[in-house]
This record gives structure tokens, C-alpha cells and sequence, in this order.
């Protein structure tokens, strides 16, 4: 088809805004998928994303409307995956910008908002739920208006649930958003925007064509990475996968590379030809790096090579993933696991619980740290065990976090951040009622509970979004756990020097408290270096008998013995004192900031 | 088919059920107890054949047998078979000159007798009928009455009950000079309404409670009284053995029939529980079929485990032959460092805090199905 004819198109959306109902309502309208095959959410296809809500990963479906041909491209919604976002959307021309009339303008939505206007995305903003109660459309357009510098009238209204005002916006996407402007004759550049892996398939890429044209069975070349590779197909999802002869210039589709590893085929890559290739390759391929890390160990140690087997086959379909064998004098063997974010880490995980059914310890995460030892040696740690004592220098990754509130909770949200060492950069009315504050805060005070900290303390009406800014240095030191005497490296944690005082205790206190009593004495210190700066006591157990037993009981006496040795196998051995799983979670439960 | 000599007779019923208890028990239901007496009869002589030819024990235990229809009771020690320790347990408020002259007169030599406590205000917080004089009354009648041989139960770990309430209980208790004492630790079971009721007052005082069996022990054992059992001592110092024949047969692993509802047996390979329902009970007997029950096959591990179990409630140890099929030899050894478990090589036995602990000792030195020897 004509480039003309084509739009290329995202919909960007915070969570529960409606993105997903909206695509819904399209590929109805425009008869991709008869109401009987109609599932709720066509493009969400992971069963977790269904539960969540969420969308993981992109996918892209052609539709005919009017003779043109549309292509809608899925986008993830959360921060972790704001390099993929930001990949989907250089793979479009224009975006939907979508806002629920009763919510307005949430962090997500501006984070995302931004990322497609540095991405000069034509932006069509539609406001949503129009027909619910609490609706206000007049309001919200303003908000929205307002952040595109656009006039009100501009903003579509629509109820995607009772399909209201959806062709107008399909109308929208073919009269504002600009057709694909490739040149067809160049030579072949196509966008690696997304990628799956398809057990039997290997890594199916999703690309944008931006120059030139690919035919099946064509030799074909990733320009980052060097990878080679012939597709066994080529095709577009309309919304099953579709084969074709061949892919030109603005279109969307998808190679079935044959290559066994995602890894070989990343997200932003630009795929050429191997016998004519481009001489530039597209711009905004990014090494993404994990900042987020945690320790992954079986709760039962047998069961370590099926978690192994399990992350090899997760990091087929998740590039972002890192995983490294670790070896916990406490856990046992595990992998430390490097993630782009806590939603990363946190579908991980239960990706592995739920499809490869392992029962997980995840430690506490900790960020990664740029560290220079008095030696001079520069290392970055990713396991607060791990942090050098002798350190020159420590940094620290920070970020810059858009909080939006109703203006009744910008005190909170200040004392929140502040708790948490953040530094004030600028605040600003939304509205009349709503408040964007913009601070900037180490990572490292984010990844435990900042989130439900922040959630608490607003009832629920806080939104928040943040982009890494860079690594700075800080005062921080490393304050280790000692159980029964022996340092417990899954409790090593890194902190404010400032906070070390406070949070150990907390720490030890908690640690009292979810360490059971076992046949001695057991001391819990929390110490920096050699200097013990906190400790407690878990008093030995002085009695512990079965009352009674006679003839009639001696069965479930038995039973209950069984219980409690089975209930004793599942703790973890620290030197002689048995510690429960959960006691290696303390320092998620301590009570963050709350003084 | 295997032969048991121990005997055990269920009788159910009970005045009033008591909040705290968990045994199967009814309250009331006088009009039963003739046809229940019979059932148990007939239930006797269907299981003649897992009895040996000479019974060394027969224990009736409740409920409240003492509180049977006095023609029921004495139709019911008729029937059984005789044995060398005949037990009867008894309520004191049920303990009549009468009756106490009817259990000797049956040949019952040894009656244990739910005293619980002395203190008022604790036997009102069990909800038990008799006070204090009651149970001494009951006492002396049954010495009266030629009983040589009986044993007090008392209960520890009530709530409200401080270390003073429970030494003056052992004080109370000692000046009658029982040939026995059982000490039970009162198990509020999560769900029941005495835990509903009192269950704020026994965690606050649960630390204390960590050394009310020590105390006991302490005591107990300074006046004469061999802890040969977790819960249990008997008086030295006499030619007597005063231990209770018929429990010791529990703890050593011996084959037991249990007759009556709910009662369980024990016979070689298997055990079984009868049905705690009275009417199915009586229903089944009355038609000359034994009455319904669950089965549990015991195998060799099973029965070893149980042996390493009991067996280390008792002050006399274990061969280590017999039982190293399930002795986890990690914890074994760990638990002796920490001078819990004392062995010569031949012998196992807990050490006096080891019995303290015994329950958590106990299931670290077994084996269960599926723990990996190596750990």
C-alpha cells in the first residue's frame, strides 16, 4: 500500500484510563475481530497483564479503515519499561493520549505524554468514561489542553466502553496523524520496537519499516548487535499473524527470525540487509541497564535447578533481565537478578511462581552502586554484601519522581520525600485542585516501600512516575546483620549514614520479633564495620512438651511432631540458629519514615 | 491375630461437658447408659481375639465414669476381664462412700481423680462443679474405702493462675500424699470457646507459664516423686512400682484395644478409631456388627518413630538399636552439644531440659518421610 494510505499509531494511557478498551472498540469498528471472538482486551495476551491490568509487551495490529491502513501499536504503561515505550513510540507517527474524564491527568500519563513528544509524536488527545457520574470532560480537557498547549475543542470525547465517539478518533488518526515519509528505495532500515519468543518460533521481532522493503528468506542483519539471520516469515498481526512476501517502507509487521536467544535481537535495534545494508543505523538504541537488584533463591535449596532452567527461559523473552549465580552463606545458592524497576521485579517473580511454579525468596532490593576503593579500583555493586569496607567514593543512582496529588496532601507527599532524602526541585498547579511535584530522590530510598509509603499517605490519591537522572555521590555506609554472632549477608543492606543508626535497630527489633525461640540464647546485632551499633536478644526456649499422650492421641501427636520439624526445614540455617524465610523480608516491614 | 494386654473403656458420659476438654464426651444422657454398657460389652466380646488370654491393665477412662448409673458401673466392671492394675477415673463431686466401696468391692485397685486445681477461683474459671473440699472428701473416701493407689490430675497454665496459685496447688496436692500426679499443661485449643474467652490472659501470661513444668518438676521430684513421664510422677520410696502400668504400655509401644465411641487401638500392623457418634455406636452393636471406625495402617517407620516418640517422654532410655532406622544422626548429634539428648553409645535419653523440651527435641531427633538423612 501506499505510504499515504497508512497511519501508524500508539495509544498512551495511564492504568485503567481505558487504553485497552479503546483498542478493543477499534479493531471491532474496523472489523479485525468478529464480536464472537471478541475477548475483553485482544491485545493484552499474557495472563498476567489480564490480572494486573497492565500491558507488558507491545504488539502491533493492522486495520482497515476507509481505505487506509492503520497500524496500532501497543505500548506499556509503567516506567520500568520507559525504553520500550519510548521505542514504540518512535516506531509511530502520532499518539493517542488518552485520560479518564473522572481522573485526569495522572504522573503516568505526563511521563508518557513527554516521551512521545520528544519522539515529535502528532498528539491526539481524547478524553474517556465521559459517561460515568463523576465525570468531568469540560475540566479534564482543559488539564489536558493545557499540558499540550492545544486548544480545548481539539480534545476528542468518548466513551470507549459504550463505543461513543471512537470513529471520530479513528477519524482523527487518518486526518492529524502524518503518513510514514520512508524512502522506498534506500536502502532497508527497519526498527526493532518490540520482541517475543515463541517456544517452537524462537524471537519474533516487531518492527517499524522506516527505508526500503524486506522479502522472506532475505539474509537480513541487527546493525547494534551484528546478529544475522534469515526470517522464516514476514507478516502483520490483523490480529492473528498474517504471512507476506514482503515488508516496505511505513509499514508495521513482524520477522520470525529462527534465533533462539532474544538477546541477540534487542528492542531498538535496526535491522538492515545483509547484501545491500543502510550505512546509519536508526538512531536511540540504548544498552538498558537494570538499576533495581535483588537476591532470587529457592525456598526449598533442591529446587535451584529449576529456577535456573526457569530464568534462562524468562530471559528469552525479557532482554532486560540480568541474572548472576549467588552463593548465600544464609540462602544457599540463588541468582542475584538485576531489574529495570520494582514492577519489573516484582512480574518476575511472580512469572516464576505462577508458570514455573518455584516457591521464591526474594531478598530486599537494593540499587546498583558506583563504588572507588582507597586502592583506586572502580567497581559497580549489586549486592549490598558485596560493598567494599575501604571505599573512597560511593554513588548512588537518583531520579527525578513526578508526584501528583490533590493539593490537600502536598504537605505529606513534602514529608514523605524529605524523610527519604529527597531534594525539592519544583511544584506546580495542574488545576485548581491538583498539585504536580517534581523532587529529586535516590533510587535506593524508592525501591522498598516508597510507593505504599506514598499510597498511605494520601489515601490512595497520589500518582507517581520517575526517570533516572544519574549517579551522585553519598555519604553512605554498609550496616551489616549479625545473628547469633554470625554476619547473615542477605541482610547487608546500604544506608544513609544519617539513617544507619535508626534503621538498624528498627531492624534488629524486627528481626526479635520474627526469629523464633530456639534452645539457646540468640543475640542480633546490627553493625557498622566492627562497631555493633545496635542488638538485641532472642531468649532461649524453656519449655516446649506435647501435655498429654495416650493411646488415643499418639497419631496426631505423631502428626504434629512431623509438622514441626517439616515447619523447621523450611527455615534457613544461620550458623546453628534457624531463621525463618520471612525473617529475610524484615526490613521490608519496618515502618518506613514513620517517626 | 495380635494380643493385647492392656485394656481401655471409654465411657463418655459426664454431668457437664467442661469448656477446656477436647475428649470425646457427652453430658447427661442417663437414660443411655444401661444400653451403652452392653454395647460396650459387645463390643468386647467381638474383639476377644485382639486380647490376649491374661490382661495386665484395664483403664476406664471418660468422660466421667464415675458418673454412670451406679447399676450401668457395676454391670460393666463385671463384665470385663480382670487384669493386675484396674483403673477407674473419677470426678470428686461423682465420689461417694458408695461408691468408692463399689469400686473396691469390684476389685478396682488404683482410681485417678480429677482434682485440677485447689484454688476456687480456678476451678470456676474451668467451669468444674467440685471445689476444693470436694476433692479432698473424694480423697479420703476413697481411702476409706481401701483404695491404695491413686492418682491426682492437676492442671496447670489456667489463666489467672500466678507461680503462688500454682505452688500452693502443689502444696495441696502433696499434703494428701497421692501415689501419682499428672500435670497437664490446659490447652486452649485456637477456635474452641474457652479460647475465646481467655485467650488474651493466657498469652500475657505465657512467659511465665514457660516455667510453671519446671517448677512442678522441681517440686515434685524434691518430695520423693519420680518424673518418669513428661506429665507424670510416682511416689518412691515404697516396694511398689506406683508408675501407671497401663499408660507406661502406651509409651512403650505395646498393643492396646480401646473399646467404646471414639476409643482407638492399637494391634500389630494397625490402628483404629471407633466413631465418636453414640448413636451409630450403640446401633451397629445392637445389631452385632462392630461398630464404624477409621483405619490407619501403621508400618515399620511409622511404629519406630512413635517408639523414638514416646519413649523419650520416659525417664528410661531408648536402645539406640532399636530405633536408629529413624534417628536423624545430625540432630542427634547437634542436640547432644547442646546437652539436650544424652546417649553412652547404647542408649538414648533426654537430659532433664531436653525433657522440657521435649517436644521439639523429640521431632528434630526423628526421621519423617521425606527428610533427607544427609541434612
Amino acid at each position: 500500500m501506499d505510504q499515504s494510505q497508512i497511519r501508524n499509531f500508539s495509544i498512551i494511557a495511564h492504568i485503567d484510563h481505558g487504553k485497552s478498551t479503546l483498542a478493543d472498540r477499534i479493531l471491532e469498528l474496523t472489523h479485525a475481530v468478529s464480536e464472537r471472538d471478541m475477548r475483553e482486551q485482544v491485545l493484552d495476551s499474557m495472563e498476567l497483564e489480564r490480572e494486573r491490568g497492565i500491558t507488558i509487551k507491545a504488539q502491533a495490529v493492522r486495520v482497515q479503515w476507509k481505505g487506509h491502513e492503520l497500524n496500532l501499536i501497543d505500548t506499556p504503561g509503567h516506567v520500568d519499561f520507559s525504553y520500550e515505550v519510548s521505542r514504540s513510540l518512535q516506531a509511530c507517527e502520532g499518539a493517542l493520549l488518552v485520560v479518564d474524564a473522572a481522573q485526569g491527568i495522572e504522573a503516568q500519563t505526563l511521563a508518557n505524554a513527554y516521551l512521545a513528544i520528544e519522539n515529535d509524536l502528532e498528539i491526539v488527545p481524547v478524553i474517556n468514561k465521559i459517561d460515568l457520574p463523576q465525570a468531568d470532560p469540560e475540566g479534564t480537557a482543559i488539564e489536558v489542553a493545557h499540558l499540550l498547549g492545544d486548544a480545548p475543542e481539539h480534545v476528542l470525547a468518548i466513551s470507549a466502553k459504550s463505543g461513543v465517539g471512537v470513529e471520530a478518533v479513528l477519524e482523527a488518526v487518518i486526518e492529524r496523524i502524518p503518513a510514514p515519509a520512508g524512502d522506498l528505495s534506500a536502502p532497508a532500515r527497519a526498527l526493532v520496537f518490540d520482541s517475543s519468543y515463541d517456544q517452537y518460533r524462537g524471537v519474533v521481532a516487531f518492527v517499524r519499516m522506516v527505508d526500503g522493503s524486506f522479502s522472506r528468506r532475505q539474509a537480513l542483519k541487527a546493525m547494534a548487535l551484528g546478529t544475522e539471520f534469515e526470517p522464516e516469515e514476514i507478516g502483520f498481526f490483523s490480529p492473528g499473524m498474517t504471512p507476506v512476501e514482503t515488508l516496505a517502507a511505513g509499514e508495521v509487521g513482524y520477522l520470525v527470525s529462527g534465533l533462539k536467544d532474544v538477546a541477540r535481537l534487542r528492542v531498538g535495534d535496526t535491522i538492515t540487509t545483509v547484501t545491500e545494508p543502510a550505512s546509519e543505523p536508526l538512531p536511540g538504541y540504548k544498552d538498558v541497564k537494570p538499576m533495581v537488584f535483588a537476591g532470587l533463591f529457592p525456598t526449598d535449596s533442591d529446587a535451584y535447578p529449576e529456577l535456573r532452567e526457569a530464568l534462562e527461559k524468562l530471559k528469552l523473552n525479557d532482554a532486560a533481565l540480568l541474572y548472576e549465580p549467588e552463593t548465600s552463606k544464609a540462602l544457599g545458592f540463588g541468582f542475584r537478578c538485576g531489574f529495570l524497576g520494582l514492577l519489573h521485579m516484582e512480574i518476575v517473580r511472580e512469572r516464576l511462581e505462577r508458570e514455573f511454579d518455584l516457591d521464591l525468596l526474594v531478598t530486599a532490593p537494593n540499587v546498583a552502586y558506583r563504588v572507588k576503593t582507597n586502592a583506586g579500583t572502580e567497581l559497580e555493586v549489586h549486592n549490598p554484601a558485596e560493598m567494599p569496607n575501604d571505599l573512597e567514593e560511593v554513588s548512588e543512582p537518583y531520579i527525578k519522581a513526578t508526584v501528583i496529588v490533590p493539593k490537600e496532601f502536598v504537605g505529606s507527599v513534602m514529608e514523605l520525600c524529605n524523610d527519604r532524602r529527597g531534594r525539592f526541585d519544583h511544584m506546580e498547579y495542574l488545576s485548581e485542585q491538583r498539585v504536580m511535584m517534581i523532587y529529586e530522590l535516590p533510587l535506593g530510598e524508592i525501591v522498598l516501600d516508597f510507593y505504599d509509603q506514598l499510597k498511605s499517605r494520601t489515601r490512595g490519591y497520589a500518582s507517581f512516575d520517575y526517570d533516572l537522572s544519574g549517579f551522585r555521590e553519598g555519604n553512605l555506609v554498609r550496616v551489616d546483620i549479625l545473628v547469633g554472632g554470625e554476619p547473615v549477608d542477605a541482610l547487608s543492606l546500604i544506608l544513609h549514614r544519617d539513617r544507619a543508626y535508626d534503621t538498624g535497630r528498627q531492624l534488629v527489633e524486627k528481626l526479635r520479633e520474627e526469629i523464633p525461640r530456639q534452645f539457646f540464647d540468640v543475640p542480633i546485632q546490627a553493625a557498622i564495620g566492627s562497631r555493633v551499633i545496635a542488638r538485641e536478644t532472642v531468649k532461649a526456649k524453656r519449655k516446649d512438651v506435647l501435655a498429654k499422650c495416650y493411646g488415643g492421641d499418639i497419631s496426631r501427636k505423631r502428626k504434629l511432631l512431623e509438622k514441626q520439624k517439616k515447619g523447621k526445614k523450611r527455615m534457613k540455617q544461620v550458623g546453628s540458629v534457624e531463621v525463618p524465610q520471612e525473617a529475610f523480608l524484615a526490613v521490608l516491614k519496618l515502618d518506613g519514615g514513620k517517626k | 491375630m495380635s494380643s493385647a494386654r492392656h485394656l481401655y473403656v471409654h465411657v463418655p458420659f459426664c454431668a457437664q461437658r467442661c469448656d477446656y476438654c477436647d475428649f470425646v464426651s457427652l453430658a447427661g444422657q442417663r437414660g443411655q447408659h444401661a444400653r451403652y454398657v452392653a454395647a460396650l460389652l459387645a463390643e468386647l466380646e467381638l474383639e476377644r481375639e485382639t486380647l490376649a488370654p491374661e490382661l495386665e491393665t484395664v483403664y476406664l477412662g471418660g468422660g466421667t465414669p464415675t458418673f454412670l448409673e451406679p447399676e450401668a458401673l457395676r454391670a460393666l466392671l463385671e463384665g470385663l476381664p480382670g487384669a493386675g492394675e484396674l483403673t477407674v477415673e473419677a470426678n470428686p463431686e461423682t465420689v461417694t462412700p458408695e461408691l468408692a466401696g463399689a469400686l473396691a468391692e469390684a476389685g478396682v485397685n488404683r482410681v485417678s481423680l480429677g482434682a485440677q486445681s485447689f484454688q476456687p477461683r480456678l476451678l470456676e474459671v474451668l467451669g468444674r462443679r467440685a471445689g476444693p473440699d470436694d476433692v479432698r472428701r473424694a480423697f479420703q473416701f476413697l481411702r476409706d474405702a481401701g483404695l491404695a493407689n491413686i492418682s491426682l490430675d492437676l492442671l496447670y497454665g489456667i489463666p489467672g493462675q500466678s507461680q503462688v496459685n500454682l505452688d500452693a496447688d502443689l502444696d495441696e496436692a502433696l499434703a494428701l500424699a497421692p501415689e501419682h500426679l499428672s500435670c497437664y499443661e490446659l490447652e486452649a485449643k485456637p477456635g474452641t470457646r474457652f479460647a475465646h474467652a481467655h485467650g488474651a490472659e493466657l498469652a500475657e501470661q505465657a512467659d511465665a507459664l514457660e516455667d510453671h513444668l519446671e517448677r512442678i518438676v522441681g517440686r515434685l521430684t524434691a518430695s520423693s516423686y519420680r518424673w518418669y513421664e513428661t506429665a507424670n510422677f510416682a511416689r518412691t520410696g515404697g516396694e511398689q512400682d506406683l508408675r501407671s502400668a497401663h499408660n507406661l504400655g502406651y509409651w512403650r509401644g505395646h498393643d492396646y484395644l480401646g473399646i467404646g465411641i471414639g476409643a482407638v487401638s492399637t494391634a500389630g500392623e494397625l490402628r483404629w478409631r471407633n466413631a465418636p457418634s453414640l448413636s451409630r455406636y450403640l446401633a451397629a452393636l445392637e445389631g452385632g456388627e462392630k461398630p464404624p471406625r477409621e483405619t490407619e495402617a501403621l508400618d515399620e517407620a511409622t511404629k519406630l518413630r512413635e517408639r523414638l516418640m514416646l519413649g523419650l517422654r520416659l525417664d528410661e532410655p531408648v536402645a539406640l538399636a532399636e530405633v536408629e532406622t529413624v534417628l536423624d544422626r545430625a540432630a542427634f548429634a547437634r542436640l547432644s552439644d547442646l546437652g539436650l539428648v544424652e546417649s553412652d553409645g547404647e542408649l538414648i535419653t533426654l537430659s532433664r531440659r531436653g525433657r522440657l523440651l521435649g517436644g521439639a527435641v523429640s521431632a528434630e531427633l526423628i526421621v519423617w518421610s521425606g527428610d533427607s538423612l544427609a541434612a
